[in-house]
């Protein structure tokens, strides 16, 4: 198994049963076996891509633009109060 | 056993950049919770975030005013965790290739020019703002600072003492404000610190296990906060435990460092190159440009007033510390005031009224020519420095000329021999047991006859003459 499925698990925030992570250890095992076919390749002399884009340099400049309005912004959150998105309490 | 600290600073500078990172909602610091965010900003699906040209250059210009080079290709990063403030799920930021590596600045500690090593500094976005307070099971998040963006500017382990880590803020925020690239306010944490401390038995080449100090906002708090964790780590060894490897909390309250509840096991950011973003190659002219529009800096103004001016090395520091003061003491001496003595009347009695104050060099009444008035009239023997005092406060409060002042209060120095002379008799008249001792060899009692004559002429007397006078009587 080349990867940990409840470190992946809690790094995204889901639960995972015993039959799934069974389950889903075989399937990445197999997509990442798969990939690892890449690595028949000499890529010595390769620059690593970063992106696909041979671009560059592309800025704004500091201008102000319009912002959203507050009731369109919260408009989608889970849960809100008038003025703040509400979420459970951030215990440090 | 004796011990040394290693100490290394991230610092978050906010940019002085009218709009966000990397989108046009406004910077704006106080507005009303969740009104200065956008689709960019709050991570909606399918939206394309642009770089801020002025937040690539003022890294630039931060980069070369602390003697880095400016990476020929650099690029942002992912990194991933979740966190409510942080509505994307990642923060962009750059990872493999900043924009500014390997430079330092200097600092004088202990009366010592110092070299600290800056490891790199990156452009990144800053979260919004979590409010824990009053909301009962709930937090409360206000995204309007999502996306402003931050430089972190990374030093090396090169600091040994609290006192040189206050050093080099103090002298990382003087140069942000001179360039104009961040306004330094810790307090609104326009400006904030996280401190990497370790320690080690004196001698021994390897560094400690370090922890890392978040939440200190004030200068005051980056001695505090580093005197503790560095007392605390020496306990644990002594006491024959371990440092362990964690973030810890400055409590400012108890004065104390904790450790923070881990929220997650070891990191894991999983940091990639943002494929949103282009990557950035800045050529040699555009680096060559901002070089060249680079102001004077704290450094460079320091020895210019200590060679120019003849300032002593501790006047010249503290003067260019704030280019609003070094611009006020530049001008009083333009304006004629000889450099000491404006030095010493910034030093003393105006930090002192603006302190008091509580305002700023810029809002102040008193204008630098208006000190060199002052120091003119010093000279020419009209006021006594005693009296110069009481004119000087009366300048801060009300923006009048020394003259006025001088008119008004009836404050002329009394440089009439004859008038002066009136006044010694009589007081030596009036102390006749006095003058014997002084006439006997008791000569500090030449005080006393001072301080009697200033009583009689409200200090209006001119010292030298009186003196004089006194020494001639008395003997």
């Amino acid at each position: 198994m080349k990867i940990s499925i409840e470190h992946l698990a809690r790094l995204a925030r889901l639960s995972v049963t015993e039959e799934e992570k069974t389950l889903f250890a075989n399937q990445i095992d197999g997509i990442l076996n798969y990939v690892d076919k890449l690595n028949e390749l000499d890529t010595v002399n390769v620059e690593p891509t970063s992106h696909v884009i041979l671009l560059s340099n592309v800025v704004r400049e500091d201008l102000q633009g319009d912002s959203l309005d507050r009731e369109d912004a919260l408009m989608n959150a889970p849960d809100r109060t008038d003025k703040f998105y509400r979420v459970p309490k951030i215990i440090e | 056993m004796k011990y040394e600290a290693v100490i290394g600073l991230e610092v978050h500078a906010q940019m002085l950049t009218d709009t966000k990172i990397f989108c046009g909602c406004s910077t704006r610091f106080g507005s009303e919770p969740n009104t200065q965010t956008c689709p960019v900003c709050i991570g909606m699906p399918g939206v394309l975030p642009v770089l801020n040209k002025k937040a690539l250059e003022f890294s630039i210009r931060t980069g070369l005013a602390t003697n880095c080079s400016i990476a020929s290709y650099s690029r942002f990063a992912r990194k991933n965790y979740f966190y409510p403030d942080l509505p994307k799920g990642y923060q962009i930021s750059q990872y493999e290739h900043p924009i500014c590596e390997h430079g330092y600045i200097e600092v004088v500690a202990d009366g010592n020019v110092k070299k600290i090593g800056i490891t790199r500094i990156h452009m990144e976005e800053d979260a919004g703002k979590n409010i824990h307070e009053g909301g009962g099971n709930y937090s409360f998040v206000d995204l309007n600072r999502t996306g402003v963006p931050l430089m972190e500017i990374v030093s090396e382990p090169d600091i040994r003492t609290p006192g040189e880590a206050v050093e080099y803020m103090k002298k990382l925020r003087a140069i942000l404000r001179y360039l104009g690239v961040c306004d330094g306010n810790m307090e609104q944490g326009s400006l904030r610190c996280d401190a990497n401390v370790s320690v080690r038995p004196g001698g021994q080449k390897e560094y400690g296990t370090r922890a890392e100090i978040k939440n200190i906002n004030s200068f005051k708090f980056v001695e505090k906060a580093i005197e503790y964790e560095i007392k605390r780590q020496i306990k644990v060894i002594e006491d024959g435990g371990q440092v362990i490897q964690e973030t810890r909390l400055w409590d400012p309250n108890k004065g104390i460092t904790e450790a923070m509840r881990s929220k997650e096991e070891a990191h894991d950011y999983r940091y990639f190159p943002d494929p949103d973003l282009v990557p950035l190659t800045v050529e040699e002219s555009v680096i060559n440009e901002i070089r060249s529009g680079l102001p004077e800096l704290p450094d460079a103004k320091r020895k210019r007033f200590a060679a120019d001016f003849g300032l002593p090395e501790y006047d010249a520091e503290l003067l260019t510390s704030e280019k609003a003061v070094s611009e006020w003491f530049e001008e009083a001496v333009h304006a004629g005031g000889q450099p000491k003595a404006v030095s010493n009347w910034i030093m003393g009695e105006l930090m002192r009224l603006l302190n008091e104050e509580n305002i700023s060099i810029e809002k102040c009444l008193l204008k630098p020519g208006q000190l060199a008035e002052m120091l003119l009239l010093i000279d020419r023997g009209t006021i006594s420095t005693k009296i110069a005092k009481t004119v000087f406060t009366g300048m801060c409060k009300t923006g009048k000329d020394a003259q006025v002042i001088v008119k008004e209060k009836g404050l002329v120095q009394v440089s009439d021999i004859s008038a002066i002379e009136k006044v010694v008799d009589e007081i030596i008249a009036k102390h006749p047991d006095e003058a014997a001792r002084f006439k006997a060899g008791e000569e500090k009692l030449l005080g006393f006859f001072v301080g009697q004559a200033m009583k009689a002429t409200k200090g209006k007397a001119n010292p030298q003459i009186l003196n004089d006078l006194l020494k001639k009587k008395l003997s």
